[in-house]
């Protein structure tokens, strides 16, 4: 049994190059589409290929990519490569200090080994719903730049994600840049990931969400959550509910009971749907009194 | 870019394994593990299992450490690796190695290569880990034997012994 588990693939069946130049990859996207898989880290594409469920025998490897490399500081955003690591996102000033939520999900992804190697931008374009980075980039209002032969789209990245592990990327598309505005710095962020222990444990559920009170009551507030839906989700309808009232205790509840009904979680060998929906109300419940405490103080 | 649908030859590929210049004619898609265990018999990277969860086959690569089954080996072409048979400097063994040894940090032996290459690449990042800085430098790492109080004893009594760990 253990050696039927091994390898049941051979490199000999696939093809990988690596162009080393942008242009190169998404010419070759452009002219056979469909047929080439990108490759950054390979932290998911390679668990696929040693399990023999690669359907795709052509790969081209975006791994380092310069036009996909570093993050660059603007006076009213970030941008940061889709070729970023979870590491080099860990090891970003700016992020840390202006969108928290991404540090913590970076530093809970996986081990050091695979922070390593995971990209964010892979991050996106795997799609699990369990990604830890996907509601960090639902409650900053994240922007994608899609990249292709044709040119450069910019998207926002809620609504991206239309279903289970589908997106609205072309065939010829790459996501090239993942744009976060500036500004939270008065903002209360909070970010929870629960599971089976911290390090390597795919989230049971995991939470980002900020927001920010003025004169007692809620002026601003995101809250998304992943591993409870087939996408990432943010509770649209809760923060408009939310918007404008004071965090009482009658608000709190309401809003416990509305993250439990806009979820859609299922049973799976993580958890189940009982407890994640206990979980996602809990973890709605913590926030709201963080902003409550410390809201105010911004 | 001619590639034929069926099968890609290997071709011949050159990376820097602890120090030593090595060619090897591999398929572009081979992972790093089988080539470092298989094409240049070093056997110290482990498979455990497979899929990036246990830590068993960490490497370094340019300095950097990484589940050497979740690599595939034309992107590490000029690379600079490390395994763990390249951490003694022949009969010496390395500071870690040591404090391995002393502290009762490896029992079965599988998960122990892997633990020692994330040790060195925490102690080059910071030569002065608290507790909780070795716990998150090889929560990536899995050991079913020791209980791993010994292996973080290992590794801050390592440190602390200074540079060269």
């Amino acid at each position: 049994m253990p050696r039927a588990r091994r390898m049941r693939c051979d490199p000999a069946d696939y093809h990988l190059i690596a162009p080393g130049k942008l242009e190169a990859v998404v010419s070759l996207l452009a002219n056979e589409p469909g047929q080439w898989l990108p490759i950054a880290g390979g932290t998911d594409v390679m668990v696929q290929f040693a399990a023999g469920r690669l359907a795709s025998r052509k790969l081209v490897s975006i791994w380092n990519l310069p036009e996909m490399q570093g993050v660059e500081t603007l006076p009213d955003e970030i941008r940061i490569g889709a070729g970023s690591t979870y590491s080099e996102l860990r090891g970003q000033v700016v992020i840390a200090s202006e969108f928290p939520l991404l540090t913590s999900a970076a530093r809970w992804t996986g081990g050091i080994a695979n922070q390593n190697r995971g990209t964010l931008g892979g991050n996106i374009v795997n799609a699990s719903p369990a990604a830890d980075s996907l509601p960090a980039l639902l409650a900053y209002e994240a922007e994608l730049v899609l990249v292709s032969l044709r040119g450069k789209r910019r998207v926002p990245y809620l609504g991206f994600h239309t279903g289970y592990k589908t997106m609205l990327l072309e065939r010829d598309e790459l996501v090239q840049t993942i744009c976060l505005r500036r500004g939270f710095s008065g903002y209360v962020h909070y970010a929870r990931k629960v599971g089976a222990r911290n390090a390597q444990a795919i989230s049971k559920v995991c939470m980002a969400a900020l927001g920010r009170l003025r004169g007692g009551v809620i002026e601003d507030v995101r809250i998304a959550l992943g591993s409870v839906a087939p996408v990432p989700l943010r509770l649209t309808e809760l923060e408009r509910v939310l918007q404008g009232k004071p965090v009482e205790p009658k608000l709190v509840a309401q809003a416990r009971e509305m993250a439990a009904a806009a979820i859609e979680p299922i049973d799976d060998i993580r958890s189940t749907a009982k407890y994640r929906s206990a979980v996602a109300s809990n973890l709605v419940g913590e926030f709201l009194e963080q902003l409550r405490d410390k809201g105010n103080a911004a | 870019m001619a590639v034929s649908p069926e099968n890609q030859d290997k071709g011949e590929l050159s990376l820097t394994v602890n120090g030593r210049l090595r060619s090897v004619q591999v398929h572009p898609m081979a992972r790093l593990l089988d080539v470092l265990r298989h094409e240049l018999h070093l056997t110290g990277a482990k498979e455990g299992c497979g899929e990036g969860e246990c830590g068993s086959c960490s490497v370094l690569v340019n300095g950097e450490l990484v589940n050497s089954c979740l690599v595939p080996v034309l992107q590490v072409e000029g690379a600079r690796i490390t395994t763990i048979e390249g951490l003694a400097e022949g009969p010496e063994l390395s500071a870690l190695q040591k404090a391995f040894l002393e502290c009762g940090g490896a029992q079965c032996g599988i998960c122990t290569p892997g633990m020692i290459l994330s040790a060195s690449h925490l102690l080059t990042k910071n030569p002065n880990p608290s507790m909780d800085d070795i716990r998150e430098g090889l929560a990536g790492n899995l050991c079913r034997c020791t209980g791993y109080m010994q292996i973080l004893e290992a590794v801050a009594r390592a440190s602390c012994r200074g540079p060269g760990a």
